[in-house]
């Protein structure tokens, strides 16, 4: 390197490149480094842990199945009014004659129906006791008159020949729409050619109303339809069940007809979703908000009797000689290396009525034989089993910030004159709290989304909102609301987080060191 | 060994793991005694016919739908043949889960050359459910905690007077609800009805408030037997089968009732979505294990009757106890008079409203 370069132009390393660039080079080498060696477990993270939060959150507003099984019949329910009080009018049940046995045909309209059962009861076997049906309407008596009119009518390949016309097609929009979607079945669900198959009832249905709306297709048959008996679709729906001559049904699929719906998050919040608005669900229906209390009060109640028990402990492992610390230590950790139903089911065996504490109380004369203590199938048996089985995560990082607060700190308090009780509490004990920080947020993160110990002994009072979304999950089905609740919780959770945060410090927790 | 003579190895190695593989049947049961009594009598003289069928078991009937929804979205159905109870598979079928089975062709006949429709009857509830058993949710209850004058029938629960000491009920309004109706004065053929009335519901929560502080709620069936053998309860609701295990298997101080004891059914239903050759061997496993006989070998095995109505003669004794079974089959006629047959549409249409009701209710 020659004197110029340090005073004249840019300084260059020795291959000539400015220094300025090749350190960036360097730079940017070693961050992409870094960036290969986390990129398996960002990888990881994110397929496992945030495409599944978002999967939840999509699925919780998510309702697609209503407005792709029967959207014909959304559209025309744009003009009724549900307040009316009247079931909708003749062209609604048309076009939900036609997307109900579309829906039949692929085999979604009990799909639908579970999934507007929800909303309300009886909708589920008014769907399935009705797709037995409308296969059967008199819908026939059309078919019929046609073939009479002309036999070509009843020739699958005629109709094909008809439907490939632009000019027909035009002429006639409903039979033509109708026509597309019974091929488009056809081929999907058995691979059949729509040339080769009978024509079903609601496609001549859709010819009829197209005809009897004036439509006169020139290289079809001429048929006059103007003499023809009409079908009424609305009294076959109702002879097949009458709930369809319910308004309220209507009023259900209306509300419930878009792609995305907040209904989910309403019912998880005991509200729900009507034609006039929003509004609380009736008294005996409210559930989850109760729910959503009980596990915060009891998760803080369960981080406050792991305070309580953990600090003690930690404070007696931190202060003594090491070779008794680590017995007591593995004492502590035993738990950690239990099964923990095992550790579950032995509460049950200790808390019950003919257990054996209540044994052991009789025994000594505390509480009479005819009035044992009633310690589990209640909130007490869930905040007694789950203190057992959360104390471990307040104990260590307790133990470890103990670990570091210097005896030197305490003694220097107390050659300033301080009893013991001032030393400890003005000085060791301020020194301690990042741990009790730590502690609290491990303990109340885990035991809000806790769910086996309080299915096992928590009976009904002692219940959380994770054992509402397991049963949504694995016994109702219901995961739009399983989702809700699970984000509601979420949410929840961040929230209490910021608060924590707010109030405490995130800076002020330590986990060791 | 050379490199290619290693490679060839391998290659044939994993085809014949994978031909293996392919003859691997997966049968989705409960597990426990149940399963066992399935192995004996169904899968066992299955494989001796067909050996190169490889039989695996999977105990995850009781959360079947949701993982079989999980594995349609999924687009890899690993399962065969699941057992599932006759609600499920309602529910599988109305999700299109399941695929519908045409019991004329796709089942055995009777030995007398009934079809497989008339010999099933009423319990073919669903297009997609092939019935296997019937059992009954009933009442057992301590013999030495009761005094002298046992229970006779499922009032009993509510006569808290008579018989002081906690009853255990199942988590769930199915059942439950039934008998508040009828221990309030309900007609057995009307509860249906009357259930779909808010004002019903609102009577059957009512007479279930009576004995609510009294109440343990289990769900798990082996829980009352427990609450039982321990002296927890003195009477609860299970299954008639656990029952059976805990008096005549385990000797245990406990009676049983069958008054208005609820049959449901249990059996098998195929997932939609397998590819045609596992459809195949999942039908022709269930063509043999649903056949008269086949049903009645079953009850040597576990106290829950057959489904046929041609394989009740035919059952036969317990094939350890020796005890005649057929006085212990739910559906053997007198043990039937007052039973509630469980309605499957109404528990279909009602049980999350319901279930919400209950829960809240509850939680009061």
């Amino acid at each position: 390197m020659s004197d110029a370069n340090l005073t004249d132009g840019p300084i260059t390393t020795a291959d000539g490149t400015s220094l300025k660039k090749s350190l960036r080079l360097a730079l940017r080498r070693q961050k992409i480094r870094a960036l290969l060696l986390i990129a398996p477990l960002f990888l990881f993270i994110l397929l496992t842990f945030i495409a599944p939060i978002f999967d939840m959150l999509v699925r919780s507003v998510e309702n697609q199945s209503v407005p792709e099984t029967i959207p014909r019949t959304i559209d025309a329910l744009e003009a009724w009014e549900a307040g009316a009080g009247a079931p909708p009018d003749e062209q609604v049940f048309e076009a939900f004659y036609t997307d109900f046995a579309l829906a039949v045909g692929y085999k979604t309209h009990t799909k639908l129906g579970a999934r507007l059962n929800y909303e309300s009861s009886g909708l589920s076997s008014l769907f399935r006791s009705t797709g037995r049906k409308v296969g059967k309407f008199d819908t026939d008596a059309y078919a019929d008159a046609f073939v009479e009119a002309d036999p070509a009518f009843e020739d699958p390949a005629a109709w094909a020949t008809w439907m490939a016309g632009a000019a027909t097609r035009q002429a006639l929009p409903l039979t033509a729409d109708t026509y597309d979607a019974w091929a488009t079945m056809l081929m999907d669900t058995k691979g059949k050619l729509a040339a080769e198959t009978e024509i079903p009832d609601f496609v001549t249905t859709a010819l009829y109303r197209d005809l009897a709306n004036g439509s006169r297709p020139a290289d079809m048959p001429d048929v006059n339809v103007s003499g023809w008996e009409p079908v009424s679709l609305a009294g076959q729906f109702a002879g097949a069940n009458k709930g369809w001559a319910d308004p309220q049904v209507w009023a259900i699929i209306k509300t419930y007809g878009s792609s995305y719906t907040p209904g989910y998050f309403l019912n998880a919040a005991d509200l729900q979703l009507t034609p006039e608005g929003i509004s609380q669900r009736p008294e005996n229906q409210r559930i989850y908000v109760r729910l959503f209390i009980r596990t915060i009060v009891l998760s803080v109640v369960i981080t406050g009797t792991c305070i309580l028990l953990g600090y003690p402990v930690a404070y007696l492992l931190a202060n003594l000689p090491l070779r008794s610390a680590n017995v007591l230590m593995i004492l502590v950790l035993l738990p950690f290396w239990t099964s923990l139903l095992v550790r579950t089911s032995a509460w049950k065996v200790l808390l019950q009525n003919q257990g054996v504490i209540n044994d052991v109380l009789v025994w000594i004369g505390i509480v009479a034989d005819d009035n044992r203590l009633e310690l589990i199938n209640n909130a007490t048996g869930t905040i007694i089993a789950m203190t057992h089985i959360l104390l471990p995560f307040m104990i260590l990082p307790l133990f470890s910030v103990m670990k570091t607060i210097s005896p030197s700190y305490v003694r220097a308090a107390k050659s300033m004159g301080a009893n013991d009780w001032t030393a400890f509490w003005r000085i060791y004990f301020p020194n301690s709290v990042p741990g009790i920080g730590a502690g609290s947020i491990l303990v109340f993160i885990l035991s809000i989304g806790y769910y086996i110990t309080p299915e096992l002994v928590g009976g009904t009072k002692g219940v959380f909102i994770s054992n509402r979304i397991a049963y949504h999950i694995s016994s109702s089905l219901n995961w739009g609301l399983a989702a809700a609740l699970g984000t509601l919780l979420l949410v929840l959770v961040m929230a209490l987080y910021w608060v924590y945060d707010r109030i405490v410090g995130i800076d002020n927790v330590k986990l060791g060191g | 060994m050379n490199l290619t003579t290693k490679l060839l190895a391998t290659t044939v190695l994993t085809v014949t793991a994978g031909a293996a593989m392919a003859d691997d049947m997966t049968i989705v049961s409960w597990g426990g005694a149940y399963q066992g009594s399935q192995l004996k009598a169904y899968a066992e003289p299955y494989v001796a016919n067909n050996p190169d069928v490889n039989v695996v078991w999977d105990e995850s009937s009781n959360e079947a739908v949701a993982k079989l929804r999980a594995m349609n979205e999924a687009g890899n159905v690993t399962w065969d043949v699941v057992d599932v109870v006759a609600a499920d598979a309602m529910r599988l079928c109305d999700e299109g889960l399941a695929i519908e089975i045409d019991p004329d062709t796709q089942l055995a006949p009777a030995p007398d050359g009934t079809s497989a429709a008339d010999d099933f009857g009423d319990l073919l509830i669903s297009e997609c459910f092939i019935p296997q058993i019937v059992y009954s949710t009933t009442i057992g209850y301590r013999t030495d905690m009761v005094g002298d004058t046992p229970p006779t029938d499922v009032c009993a629960l509510f006569d808290t007077e008579a018989y002081p000491g906690k009853r255990s009920l199942e988590k769930r309004p199915l059942n439950n609800m039934e008998w508040a109706l009828v221990c309030d004065g309900v007609a057995a053929d009307e509860v249906y009805d009357v259930l779909a009335t808010d004002e019903g519901q609102d009577r059957a929560f009512a007479k279930l408030a009576t004995i609510k502080d009294d109440v343990i709620w289990w769900s798990a069936g082996a829980e009352t037997p427990q609450l039982l053998a321990d002296g927890e309860v003195v009477m609860g609701s299970t299954y008639n089968g656990r029952l059976f295990s805990v008096i005549e298997e385990q000797n245990q101080p406990v009676g049983m009732l069958w008054d208005y004891q609820v049959f449901d059914l249990d059996g098998w239903i195929i997932p939609a979505g397998l590819s045609e050759e596992r459809q195949a061997r999942a039908l022709d496993f269930i063509y043999f294990a649903t056949d008269t006989q086949r049903l009645a070998d079953q009850a040597k095995y576990i106290s829950y009757g057959p489904a046929r109505a041609s394989s009740a003669p035919l059952v036969g004794q317990h094939a350890e106890l020796g005890i005649d079974m057929a006085p212990h089959m739910p559906t053997d006629p007198a043990n039937s008079q007052t039973a509630v047959l469980y309605n499957f549409d109404f528990w279909a249409d009602y049980r999350d409203d319901l279930d919400a009701k209950f829960q809240a209710w509850l939680a009061q």
